[in-house]
């Protein structure tokens, strides 16, 4: 049987199960064979799961058989972040903590999205507990862009969005707290869609930062990931944050017009690009202005401020989140300590890798007696003069467009060493992720050395049918020669 | 400098986290540079401000409440599944009192 993978979309799935060309059991086993061929190159992969991958096609075959509608995401193959939960699939978060644990549950998403069909074939790599900008913090090795193999493939979600540019699954899940799905959708030439704060339920997703935390879709279509969306989108009694707000049906309102629409481009984002990817964006705004979108420069005058107030936030959650892991309940534990006190330094000590400690270390340092006030608190308030900018010039656009990152894909330990830099690349993503908005990075072209660049793309709170109608049509304009 | 290394020694110890000499130096450059930075928060007025408790501000109180109905736990074999040490339905750890 010959069935390409990388060509694959989920409407192409969907015809050739319809139409008997193949079942969803031999696409799930093809994509499986590909996926596995494949990822030595990449290293995007972490561990597969075949039985879990071929029991759920079965099941879509079976739906097809009798005659039944098989589902949105039927026979989909999907790569899932190996943060988010998976019943019986080992689950590491790229952490030498949890190498050898196995969820006892399923993570929501996972579950919507194997009710609609989904065909989950394996767990992807990330930086350590979802914390980096390039996936070389995980304990299982870097992984490399498929772009360029000698480049990061960003982070943290790099294995998710190297698996979608690979061709070696059609759509994945990431998870977005302070830009980790657009940079790397943006470096690795894919789609990536961060959702409104409390659109998809966090349950079963590892906490990092629980203000700023997000599950949502990998795609190579703007359409692929509406799709998911829909499908992984809405309350959940299990997450307290999800959000009670009707799911519209994202991908019915894909009609390419855009017309009228107002857009805005924040001056504080486009100083200090590099001039490829300044050129690139650029270009991009003339597109949707040759679509009939009206452009107009916007202010959002806290940007300065948002790396450090993000750092201080995201590390304080994160030293609270991650108290747990402390030898007893989570698979390692340090050997050799005498005490119950020094099992737990020493299992923290030995199983943490160097950017979990350093943020560990911020964190509790921020939270620790006298500071509270001066980084914490002050942050807060940082935050929601942040918020207030964007709801400010969301009384004037319709959407924002913006770098997604300074510059593209950089060299594999290029940035290791020089942990702030690497925080304030940060900057054009974590401003959405504070205002709890919806943000996307959609592909608008490659530099010279042929490196794919993304645009973003931010909409008001729960309008991501706004912002997926503009990439699409974005998307369907084309890039220009 | 913002953090000495007595401070980032006091910090590993509140975070429970075992630190080498190496790490250790290794952090305060880390942190000094960090805090540096965040230093700038400082010139920001923030006196009109009100902290940012809650995401969806404008989400009501109690919109997320759900009933405060009893459901099927995991269970004691399952939530030990993962334990390093399990033992008697129980999880294991070194002495918590020393003599």
């Amino acid at each position: 049987m010959d069935i390409a993978i990388p060509s694959l979309t989920i409407g192409r799935v969907r015809e050739g199960l319809l139409s008997r060309r193949f079942s969803a059991a031999e696409l799930a086993a093809e994509a499986l064979r590909f996926a596995q061929a494949e990822n030595p190159k990449t290293n995007a992969y972490l561990h597969f799961s075949p039985e879990r991958a071929l029991a759920a096609a079965k099941r879509v075959d079976e739906q097809i058989a009798r005659g039944e509608d098989p589902g949105p995401l039927a026979g989909v193959p999907v790569a899932v972040k190996d943060v988010i939960l998976t019943k019986g699939v080992r689950t590491t978060c790229g952490s030498k903590l949890l190498a050898n644990y196995v969820p006892p549950y399923d993570a929501t998403a996972v579950e919507r999205l194997e009710r609609a069909g989904g065909i989950i074939i394996g767990k992807t790599n990330c930086d350590e507990f979802a914390m980096g900008s390039s996936t070389e913090n995980s304990a299982f090795g870097p992984v490399r862009n498929p772009v360029a193999p000698d480049r990061v493939p960003g982070g943290s979600s790099g294995g998710s969005a190297a698996v979608v540019a690979q061709g070696t699954a059609v759509v994945a899940l990431g998870s977005d707290t302070g830009g980790s799905i657009r940079q790397p959708a943006s470096f690795c030439g894919v789609v990536g869609v961060t959702p409104t704060y409390g659109r998809v339920s966090r349950y079963g997703l590892t906490a990092f930062a629980s203000s700023l935390d997000h599950i949502g879709p990998f795609s190579r279509s703007v359409k692929d990931s509406a799709t998911l969306l829909g499908v992984i989108a809405g309350r959940d009694p299990r997450d307290s944050t999800s959000a009670d707000a009707p799911v519209p049906d994202y991908t019915a309102l894909l009609d390419g017009n855009v017309k009228g629409l107002k857009l805005g481009l924040p001056r504080e984002y486009l100083k200090d690009l590099m001039s490829e990817t300044g050129d690139l964006i650029s270009r991009g705004v003339d597109t949707l202005q040759s679509l009939g979108c009206q452009v107009c420069e916007i202010s959002l005058p806290s940007t300065d401020y948002a790396i450090a107030c993000y750092y201080i936030i995201c590390t304080a959650e994160a030293s609270s989140n991650l108290a747990r892991y402390d030898g007893v309940r989570y698979t390692f534990r340090s050997e050799m300590s005498d005490t119950l006190s020094d099992m737990y330094r020493n299992t923290r000590g030995e199983g943490f890798g160097a950017e979990c400690k350093r943020r560990i270390m911020l964190g509790t340092y921020v939270l620790s007696a006298g500071y509270y006030d001066a980084y914490y608190l002050k942050a807060q308030k940082v935050r929601a003069l942040i918020a207030r900018d964007f709801a400010n010039a969301f009384q004037e656009v319709d959407a924002i467009l913006a770098p997604v990152s300074p510059f593209p894909a950089f060299k594999l330990g290029e940035k290791l060493d020089d942990p702030l830099a690497m925080y304030l690349s940060d900057i054009y993503t974590i401003t959405g992720d504070l205002a709890g908005i919806p943000c996307m990075s959609v592909p608008c072209g490659n530099t010279a050395g042929g490196l794919p660049v993304g645009m973003q793309i931010l909409t008001r709170h729960f309008d991501e049918t706004t912002m997926f109608r503009l990439a699409d049509a974005f998307e369907k304009a084309g890039l220009p020669a | 400098m913002k953090i000495t290394e007595q401070e980032v020694r006091y910090v590993a110890g509140l975070a429970n986290l075992k630190l080498t000499d190496a790490e250790v130096a290794r952090f305060q450059a880390d942190l000094d540079g960090i805090l540096e930075h965040i230093g700038k928060l400082n010139e920001i007025d923030t006196s009109n401000a009100e902290p940012m408790a809650q995401v969806l501000y404008d989400a009501e109180k109690t919109a997320t409440l759900r009933a405060d109905v009893p459901a099927p736990a995991l269970g004691n074999q399952a939530a030990l599944a993962n334990a390093p040490q399990p033992g008697a339905g129980y999880f294991k750890v070194p002495k918590v009192i020393e003599r």
